[in-house]
């Protein structure tokens, strides 16, 4: 199978050529190719984008989606490799847990499944969870999701033991004490509509404290979703001093602010909240000094009775697999064609770090990027296309985004796991 | 309009237009006259989230003076979470064809998700920490009626700001009506953004009061002392009550003002509730002709 003609996204700039593709690997990267061939002329071929942080649901709430629903949002939206998180029911705490997410996963077969096992027991903060069963079994990470590891001697002991069997900590960070019930960002916008919010120290007061745990003990730990512009600098300060640390934001960190609340919209309603402009600036300039080392979706599905509701009662969370590419190329490359590393201000080689190459960095995958030898996950988009976001044709379960009506740039015409194609655009 | 989710949302004149008619039937119910029953045969449902006989008994007489049958409901707090739905509860009450719910909710924007989904006109009769209109209007009405115009007025307000949906209420519509809205509050107390939202924030008691035509002071609730936003209701009477002193610096003979219930000798002092300028008895009235008057004019039966 050859892809032929395309603008290939490469480690250290972008090359007109062809895709030589034999076993499921990259065989060759060249021009001139002769054989069966998929035409690319006008399209940009990056390495498979990889998701480090997305919510599957399944087992125990496949209302709001499975790991088949799950799995087609994810090659539509261009994923070839994702992680979910253990906030299942049971709780993915368990070896066996993380085998039937695998198994279901293989079954569906259409993108890269990698389970995320609880940190504690539960996610109840008491006792560790079976951390080395869950390696085994093939967790990639561990996190407490939605939450942070109160007793910071129970996360210091997570992070040592985990360190043994070569998996990172990915940290949500919350001090649930300020947050205090809030629902929203403090400020303006919380006022106006008298929603209950949260500061920014509830989240970075936890940042700061999973710096100073990995400083301490010289180990690797991640940050979950900065969201806040003060985070962003504690993070930035850490790396400059040499903390291994590592973070992640989503598309609407830095596509919107909680100017989206004002109506009560509950598809604005996440955690962390939507903050303010200077925030949303700052996630920005944060991914492009490189402080923050991924985007990612928290891929959060939910039914629509789960939104259709009080704002206080609504769940938290935005259904991201299907709008991530394009949001994040429409705000950070737009409809430039980079060919050249570092020419532009954020590069389409810059853009695949952020969602391929770094996320396999940080967990260890195969893949993330196009090179001779490596897996062939392709994701292939035509830059020039704009469409306008449609939550009702979502292959998700989850219909809730507040990006509904927006236009954006960038669309995914096929997703290529392993050198078969698992998505074709109709 | 069809429905009165808050005061941030209605014109200056719609605003206007509600006091005018509030005006005229608080008159008409001063002097003991009939007020015609343009609503006979409607029917009106308080769906009441949270406790509040004084704000529902206002809204019942309101309706019941203008002729239409009313239905309480008072559903529990804890319905909200465990009950029936909002959504659900809306489309069953629009099903029974109510002209109105009038609805109670500790949650800001529940009236709104109402409005969305019924045929009903929806008051908003408080919701959470966001508005209570016609407590507002009703402040404003006892305002215009003992000082003549609201334009060029200062409104000083004192309490609970970050809790209140009364401030945040008569924010919207004083200011809208040319009034100047002076706040104080702890700074646990004070929320954030109300400057940008045209308030005058102060720092001390003194301040804001200083040459204010209205006095308000908003209820101060034990649980938020059980929360930590200060020590004792006594600490907050000495160094945030409203006092004698302290009104010193209001303009001569200023309207003190409470949406109540008062706690006596915390926000306000005994003196001060029961003194010759205290409007707290004679808001109760103005909430009846103003209920009344949003009544009408969402069931387009403008005229007196």
């Amino acid at each position: 199978m050859i892809f032929k003609n395309a603008d290939i996204v490469l480690k250290d700039g972008v090359i007109r050529g062809d895709l030589r593709i034999e076993d499921g690997r990259i065989a060759a990267i060249g021009t001139d190719f002769s054989g069966e061939a998929l035409d690319c002329t006008g399209l940009t071929v990056f390495p498979g984008l990889i998701d480090m942080h997305v919510h599957l649901r399944e087992p125990g709430f496949e209302r709001k989606e499975d790991i088949e629903s799950g799995s087609r949002a994810a090659v539509k939206g261009g994923f070839t490799q994702i992680c979910c998180m253990p906030n299942t029911d049971p709780v993915t705490d368990n070896k066996v847990v993380v085998t039937y997410i695998k198994a279901r996963a293989k079954e569906v077969g259409l993108c890269k499944v990698h389970p995320i096992g609880a940190i504690t027991k539960g996610q109840k903060g008491e006792e560790l969870s079976a951390i080395g069963g869950m390696k085994a079994a093939g967790a990639v990470a561990l996190s407490e999701d939605g939450k942070s590891v109160l007793n910071t001697k129970l996360m210091a002991s997570a992070m040592l033991y985990a360190n043994d069997f070569g998996l990172k900590c990915l940290c949500h960070c919350e001090d649930p004490s300020l947050v205090d019930g809030g629902v929203v960002h403090e400020g303006y916008y919380s006022t106006r509509t008298g929603l209950k919010g949260s500061i920014r120290a509830a989240e970075d007061i936890m940042i700061a404290r999973e710096i100073c745990l990995a400083e301490s003990l010289d180990l690797p730990v991640h940050i979950c979703h900065v969201s806040t512009y003060s985070g962003v600098q504690l993070i930035r300060e850490a790396k400059a001093r040499g903390v291994k640390v590592t973070a992640e934001t989503c598309p609407h960190y830095f596509t919107l602010t909680d100017e989206a609340i004002k109506d009560f919209d509950t598809n604005s309603k996440v955690n962390p909240p939507l903050r303010e402009e200077k925030d949303r600036l700052a996630v920005l300039a944060g991914l492009k000094d490189g402080t923050i080392d991924c985007i990612v979706t928290d891929h959060a599905p939910h039914h629509r009775d789960d939104k259709h509701v009080e704002y206080d009662l609504a769940a938290f969370g935005i259904s991201g697999l299907e709008t991530s590419f394009a949001l994040s190329y429409t705000a950070l490359v737009g409809r430039k064609t980079c060919r050249k590393r570092r020419e532009d201000d954020f590069s389409l080689v810059d853009l695949a770090e952020k969602m391929s190459l770094n996320p396999a960095r940080i967990l260890g995958l195969a893949g993330g990027a196009i090179e001779v030898g490596a897996p062939a996950d392709l994701t292939i988009a035509d830059l020039g296309a704009e469409w306008t976001i449609d939550p009702e044709k979502f292959v998700s379960k989850g219909k809730n985004t507040p990006f509904a009506g927006r236009s954006v740039f960038g669309k995914i015409r096929y997703t290529v796991v392993d050198g078969a194609i698992k998505y074709r655009e109709e | 309009m069809k429905d009165l989710l808050g005061l941030s949302e209605p014109s200056a004149a719609e605003i206007e237009e509600i006091l005018a008619l509030g005006l005229a039937i608080k008159k008409k119910l001063k002097e003991g006259g009939a007020v015609s029953p343009v609503l006979k045969g409607k029917s009106v449902v308080t769906l009441f989230y949270e406790n509040s006989t004084r704000t529902r008994c206002s809204f019942e007489l309101a309706a019941k003076k203008l002729g239409a049958d009313v239905i309480n409901i008072a559903a529990s707090s804890s319905s909200v979470q465990k009950g029936e739905s909002l959504v659900d509860t809306g489309k069953t009450l629009d099903a029974m064809r109510h002209s109105f719910v009038i609805i109670r909710h500790p949650m800001g924007g529940a009236p709104k998700l109402l409005a969305s989904t019924v045929r009903a006109h929806v008051v908003n009769a408080g919701d959470g920490m966001n508005e209570h209109p016609t407590q507002a209007l009703l402040d404003m009405l006892t305002m215009k009626e003992h000082l003549g115009k609201l334009a060029g007025l200062r409104v000083a307000i004192l309490g609970d700001i970050r809790h209140s949906r009364v401030a945040k209420s008569n924010l919207y519509g004083l200011g809208k009506s040319g009034a100047e809205v002076r706040m104080f509050a702890p700074g646990t107390l004070m929320p954030a953004g109300l400057k940008e939202m045209g308030a005058k924030i102060c720092s001390s008691r003194e301040e804001a009061v200083e040459g204010a035509d209205v006095v308000m002071g908003l209820r101060i609730q034990l649980e938020r002392q059980k929360a930590g936003n200060f020590p004792s209701l006594g600490e907050y009477a000495r160094f945030y009550g409203i006092n004698e002193e302290v009104m010193k610096r209001a303009k001569p003979g200023a309207l003190i003002m409470h949406p109540g219930p008062v706690n006596r000798g915390v926000e306000l002092t005994c003196g001060l509730i029961d003194g010759e300028t205290s409007r707290i008895e004679d808001q109760v009235l103005s909430g009846v002709a103003v209920r009344m008057a949003v009544l009408r004019l969402l069931a387009k039966e403008g005229t007196v």
